[in-house]
């Protein structure tokens, strides 16, 4: 069982996405209830499978001594492994990738447009997203990066808004172009390291003895940068975000919240995973950059985020903002502080999961509002269809008609505006905590997202919940049964780690500490 | 015993928290008795507050309760939570506590009807958990935790009546511009965490004292003064105090409990916890901040019409003295103007709620919907129909103006005695700080008996309204009579004195002077206060006396024309200084909110717009351009004429050819042997 449940949570949605297919053969492809049915079963197994991995797993143990790891043998000639591990940097992805993935097929309950090809779709990707955090061979990690990337295409450029092929293509070639970078990176790790392998393991103790040049740079150098531009584009680093408000904004609900909830997760743990135990030495002096760039991110995305009248796109900013706080701890991991180091790398993992939790639960709630009133303008923009209506607020005073949806918006919002005792408070106050102990005025410019994230949010609230209520709303509906089953876990992991963080640090630490340690050795 | 006390201390902690979560969950079932719910839990609440200010009395040598456990950590990075419960704390508990209950109290009756009475006592009940956390936390950022959670009780109570677009606007303002300053006291604290490497208040007061700061005292006079911008913020001191006479947008009794009493002395609270590590440059700057507040927003106080904003920024101005009182380095004074205020202007705050209920009412009654039942002006001579708000609020008035026999008097007074010997340590620039001190002083008796004379005496200003003009209910007078009781000396100064003007008492036992670790000499601060304090003692009276008198002449024998002095001091625009509250919002409008959102419109054109649509679809766009490009030469160039070309050739040689194609055998021959000698001489060349 053990060795067998890392193999399970890639391929039960697999397993999923054919049973589909033999039900479409069978019934027709009409029949949507058939492949929802299956999609929530599925990703319900699966998401049982991570609570049993969960509930054994053993936070001390590295890969190597992990009782579910998997190692073998794939294509020999080439010394590629199908080589599946989890430790305490991906089991936090495992179970957000799990959780949202479960979430996302409930929330999608009401997609009626070719229901096969969605719900196939979303398992394919569920798959390759667990594959990305489980693979410990890079090859592999780098074929289920590109198998992610097809289903995404798909359900944006199928299911999308009005801009969606538009968008769908930008986010391809975006993300294609970074994998590029990264493929380069891959070969290059494969022929320079000796003996030639792409085990990540392997690797850390190898390429440390790589000193061959290119072009007069050093290859590690290279190859740093290289995979650097493959991650950056993922968290997404600005500049290279703006695939991020446009896919966001035309992608359905539930790709959204994936998009945002995991995709972006993958760029920070790419750093984490590869980047950093293989390259300390390129990332001890790449530190103070990426840390510029985090400042960068949290100031330039609140920045953006405040100016949008588009709500889904104003969540799209924030993300970027959030991200910002991911790479300001992660540059901590050079601190000589080691409560800096530690607050930093910890903070920034568990920013990566709250993050996760937050971020889907403002998608799902942005989602419903626009299922109720098929638009989701804060103000109107001056060439609205309407034009009576340009410029006017697109809603206004809803707080008094949907009350309980407007309780969990303002939960939410606070949650994304870093309120104590919601989860994202303990996170960020960590990055801070790290980032401030080696990059001092940096992170002060920083500290400004603590202002700018509440001003967008507050400012947002206001203008669509607060004031009279506009009555074209008069008969909004309050939020569903359904719509709740989606949003209270989310919400409940908001509040019970913003009280209680101890067991999700307690989870991932050790292997913090790990990664912490093979950086400081170069230093 | 701990064991017991710290349940206790976790019941009062989280007994109001309770009541929002029940409150919230189950309001709507609950509806009209949601009072008792919340009564009972605050009510338990008071009742361990009050056993906990019992043990003030009784001297163990330490602290009542300190407790602490581990809430995460990671190897050295580790943060606890605890509780710590010295005399201070103890007392702000008992303040917090009594006040929130009077104040539910108070509210069953002033929110009667209102359709979203339930919600109403939710707030209330985590706002009051929130603030007991501040109190109760042993280390900052527990404390900033709970600071921030504050900050969002207020928000919600200040928007509870959200529908109204001035409500809507006040309560972002209010928690934006705390957190400006909370972005400095975070700064602070990490500060102070890198350095010491603990957030234990007791344990940073250690190690200030072990030098932790040794040889840079300069980074902790930053660390302290970054710490005090929390307290800017939080208690509403120059610049930040914009947000407080707004938040007058929630209901009365919110703003008697939140924005009189507790919350906005928070600020003044967290300095008494943190003030042994504050250096003397540190202070030096809180004492100046907390000047100009005092004396701003007093100035301010005179000139608004609006009863409710007079009492708003009379408490802008009484903080300022508690903030000024710290930076001085008169600790105990400081806390003891927090303890007398919060019960002096929570009781006048509760006045005004009970004649804005009346005139609310009575506007209602005669369905005038245009009189603004704020404002002073639309009142007079309410003191025969409601007797005892006339008489609670003139026994606060009395306190707030620091008349002998009410508490204002004992608390201001060893203010003011703080800020002359400060000077008389200091001197120069320092004489603006009893300046400030005395000239408040003045003013806030004169502000405060205007308010008095403006609302119950005189003619009314509207006989119809007044005809319908009723005292407040039982419920809602009740808490004034207790709150006016407490605004006498007396009540402080037990069982040491029973002169009244003599601020020997329980008080001055239970918080006695503590040493400062960051190097002010607490011995010579506290001999300077004791030297001046007769004389400052005899400058308040005189100048508590002028303010009366000066209210007197104006406002109740109109002696002389205020609108005629009024237009007198507007030669200088003076008067409309104070009215446009020096114009600080306009300021902050002009050159901080619509710059930063006309920036962050051009951000988004420059992030969208010009970077995205035209530097990255560039690419795009160079791409496909590039791709025609070589579409065409694939095509046109090198399909069309190089491949087609050899097409063409062959064929054209092929028509050509075929010509010879005509079947005669000899020239098939005559073609192969041409062909083969060709061959020979081409191979012969190699």
């Amino acid at each position: 069982m053990e060795s067998s449940i890392l193999t399970l949570l890639i391929f039960v949605p697999v397993a999923g996405a054919v049973l589909m297919l033999f039900f479409a053969m069978l019934y027709g492809k009409e029949n949507a209830h058939y492949y929802k049915w299956i999609a929530a079963i599925t990703t319900g197994i699966q998401l049982v499978l991570a609570g049993i991995l969960y509930l054994n797993f053993d936070p001390a143990l590295s890969i190597t001594e992990s009782p579910f790891t998997v190692q073998l043998n794939w294509i020999t000639h080439f010394n590629i492994q199908y080589f599946l591990g989890v430790d305490g940097l991906s089991i936090p992805m495992v179970l957000l990738t799990a959780l949202l993935s479960f979430i996302c097929i409930i929330s999608s309950w009401k997609i009626e447009k070719q229901a096969l090809g969605y719900f196939s779709l979303f398992l394919l990707l569920d798959a390759g997203m667990m594959g990305v955090f489980l693979s410990m061979d890079f090859f592999l990690f780098y074929i289920f990066w590109e198998v992610m990337l097809l289903p995404m295409y798909f359900l944006i450029g199928i299911w999308g808004g009005p801009q969606r092929m538009y968008a769908a293509i930008k986010f391809f070639l975006y993300t294609l172009f970074g994998s590029v970078f990264m493929l380069l990176a891959l070969l290059a790790l494969y022929y320079y390291s000796d003996p030639h392998t792409f085990s990540l393991i392997t690797l850390i103790q190898t390429v440390g003895s790589i000193d061959a040049t290119l072009w007069g740079l050093s290859v590690k150098y290279l190859i740093w940068m290289a995979l650097f531009i493959g991650f950056a584009i993922k968290v997404p680093i600005v500049p290279f975000h703006t695939w991020l408000p446009l896919a966001h904004v035309e992608a359905p609900t539930a790709v959204s919240v994936i998009l945002a909830g995991v995709l972006l997760k993958m760029g920070t743990y790419g750093f984490l995973r590869i980047s950093y135990p293989l390259l300390p030495g390129e990332m001890v002096n790449f530190a103070y950059i990426l840390a510029v760039l985090g400042v960068i991110n949290i100031i330039w995305g609140a920045t953006n985020a405040i100016a949008q009248i588009d709500l889904k796109k104003m969540v799209a900013y924030s993300s970027v903002s959030h991200m910002g706080y991911v790479l300001l701890g992660i540059a901590a991991a050079i601190s000589d502080s080691p409560a800096g180091a530690q607050a930093g790398m910890n903070g920034a993992l568990m920013q990566m999961f709250n993050h996760g939790t937050i971020t889907a639960m403002l998608f799902l709630l942005v989602g419903m509002l626009y299922d109720r009133t098929h638009h989701r303008w804060i103000v109107f923009p001056n060439d609205y269809e309407k034009p009576e209506l340009a410029g006017q607020q697109g809603f206004g005073g809803l707080g008094a008609k949907v009350p309980v949806y407007t309780g969990f918006v303002a939960f939410a919002f606070f949650a994304g505006l870093g309120l104590p005792a919601l989860s994202g408070f303990i996170s960020e106050a960590m990055c801070f905590i790290g980032g401030f102990s080696v990059f001092r005025t940096l992170t002060i410019i920083a500290t400004l997202g603590i202002l700018l994230n509440a001003i967008y949010f507050l400012r947002a609230y206001q203008r669509i919940f607060l004031g009279p209520l506009n009555e074209t709303y008069k008969d909004l509906p309050d939020i569903t049964h359904r719509e709740l089953f989606t949003i209270i876990p989310l919400a409940a992991l908001i509040l019970f780690f913003g009280v209680y963080p101890a067991p999700l640090l307690d989870m991932i630490s050790p292997a913090m500490d790990g990664i912490i340690k093979i950086v400081q050795s170069v230093i | 015993m701990e064991n017991y006390s710290t349940i206790l201390a976790l019941l009062n902690l989280f007994l109001p928290l309770l009541s929002f979560v029940i409150l919230i969950f189950f309001g709507k079932k609950i509806g009209n008795s949601a009072h008792w719910v919340a009564l009972t839990l605050i009510g338990s609440s008071l009742g361990i507050a009050v056993s906990f200010f019992a043990n003030v009395f009784v001297d163990t040598g330490g602290p009542i309760l300190e407790t602490s456990v581990p809430w995460f950590s990671t190897g050295s990075f580790s943060v606890n939570l605890g509780f710590l419960i010295n005399n201070e704390a103890a007392i702000m508990l008992l303040v917090v506590a009594l006040i929130s209950f009077l104040v539910h109290f108070y509210s069953v009756a002033y929110m009667k009807g209102d359709p979203r009475y339930s919600r109403y006592f939710a707030y209330l009940g985590i706002f009051t958990f929130s603030m007991n956390g501040i109190v109760l936390a042993d280390n900052l950022l527990m404390m900033y935790i709970f600071w921030e959670l504050v900050g969002l009780s207020s928000y919600l109570l200040i928007g509870f009546w959200f529908e109204k677009e001035s409500a809507a606007d006040a309560c972002k303002k209010a928690f934006l511009t705390n957190r400006v300053g909370d972005i400095g006291m975070f700064i602070g604290i990490m500060i102070l965490f890198l350095s010491i490497g603990t957030f234990q208040i007791n344990g940073l007061i250690d190690g200030v004292h072990n030098g932790a700061f040794a040889g840079n005292m300069g980074l902790l006079t930053i660390a302290g003064i970054l710490v005090f911008m929390g307290a800017v913020g939080k208690s509403a001191q120059f610049p930040l105090h914009i947000w407080l006479p707004d938040a007058m947008e929630g209901p009365t009794p919110v703003s008697a409990l939140i924005h009189a009493a507790t919350m906005v002395a928070a600020g003044v609270y967290m300095l008494v916890r943190i003030f042994p590590i504050l250096t003397p440059g540190a202070l030096e700057f809180i004492a100046v901040v907390g000047g100009i507040t005092a004396i701003m927003a007093a100035i301010i106080a005179i000139t608004q019409n609006d009863i409710k904003r007079v009492l708003a920024y009379s408490t802008v101005s009484q903080l300022g003295y508690m903030i000024m009182a710290l930076g001085v380095g008169a600790y105990q004074a400081g806390f003891f103007h927090l303890t007398t205020h919060a019960m002096f202007k929570a009781c006048l705050f509760l006045c005004s709620g009970s004649v804005i209920h009346a005139m609310h009412h009575a506007l209602h009654e005669l369905k005038d919907h245009d009189t603004d039942p704020q404002d002073m002006r639309n009142m007079g001579g309410l003191r025969d129909k409601m007797p005892i708000t006339f008489w609670t609020m003139l026994i606060a008035t009395l306190a707030i103006s620091g008349v002998p026999f009410f508490s204002g008097f004992l608390s201001k007074d060893a203010i003011l005695a703080g800020t002359l010997s400060y000077y008389h340590l200091h001197h120069g620039w320092t004489l603006f700080l009893p300046i400030a001190g005395f000239g408040a002083a003045v003013i806030t008796a004169f502000y405060m008996f205007r308010l008095i004379f403006l609302t119950f005496f005189g003619k009314p200003a509207n006989d119809k309204v007044y005809a319908h003009i009723h005292e407040s209910p039982i419920q809602m007078t009740f808490p004034l009579i207790l709150l006016a009781g407490l605004s006498f000396a007396l009540f402080f100064t037990l069982p040491l004195s029973v002169n009244p003007i003599d601020n020997h008492g329980w008080f001055t036992e239970a918080v006695p002077m503590i040493e400062n670790a960051a190097g002010l000499d607490m011995h010579v601060v506290e001999e300077g206060i004791h030297h001046a304090h007769y004389t400052a003692m005899g400058i308040s009276l005189m100048v508590a006396a002028i303010g009366i008198f000066l209210a007197v002449l104006f406002y109740l024998l109109r002696k002389v024309d205020a609108a005629k002095v009024a237009g007198m001091a507007n030669k200088l625009k003076l008067y409309n200084l104070s009215f446009n509250k020096f114009y600080i919002d306009e300021i902050y409008n002009i050159i901080i909110y619509k710059p930063f959102l006309a920036l962050s419109w051009l951000c988004s054109k420059l992030d969208w717009d010009i970077y995205d649509q035209k530097f990255i679809d560039g690419w795009g766009w160079l791409t496909i351009k590039l791709s025609d490009k070589s579409g065409e030469v694939d095509y046109n160039w090198l399909d069309q004429k190089v491949v087609d070309g050899f097409g063409k050739i062959t064929q054209y040689f092929g028509k050509t050819l075929q010509s010879t194609q005509n079947g005669v055998v000899q020239n098939y021959l005559l073609g192969g042997m041409l062909g083969v000698l060709l061959l020979i001489i081409l191979i012969q060349q190699f």
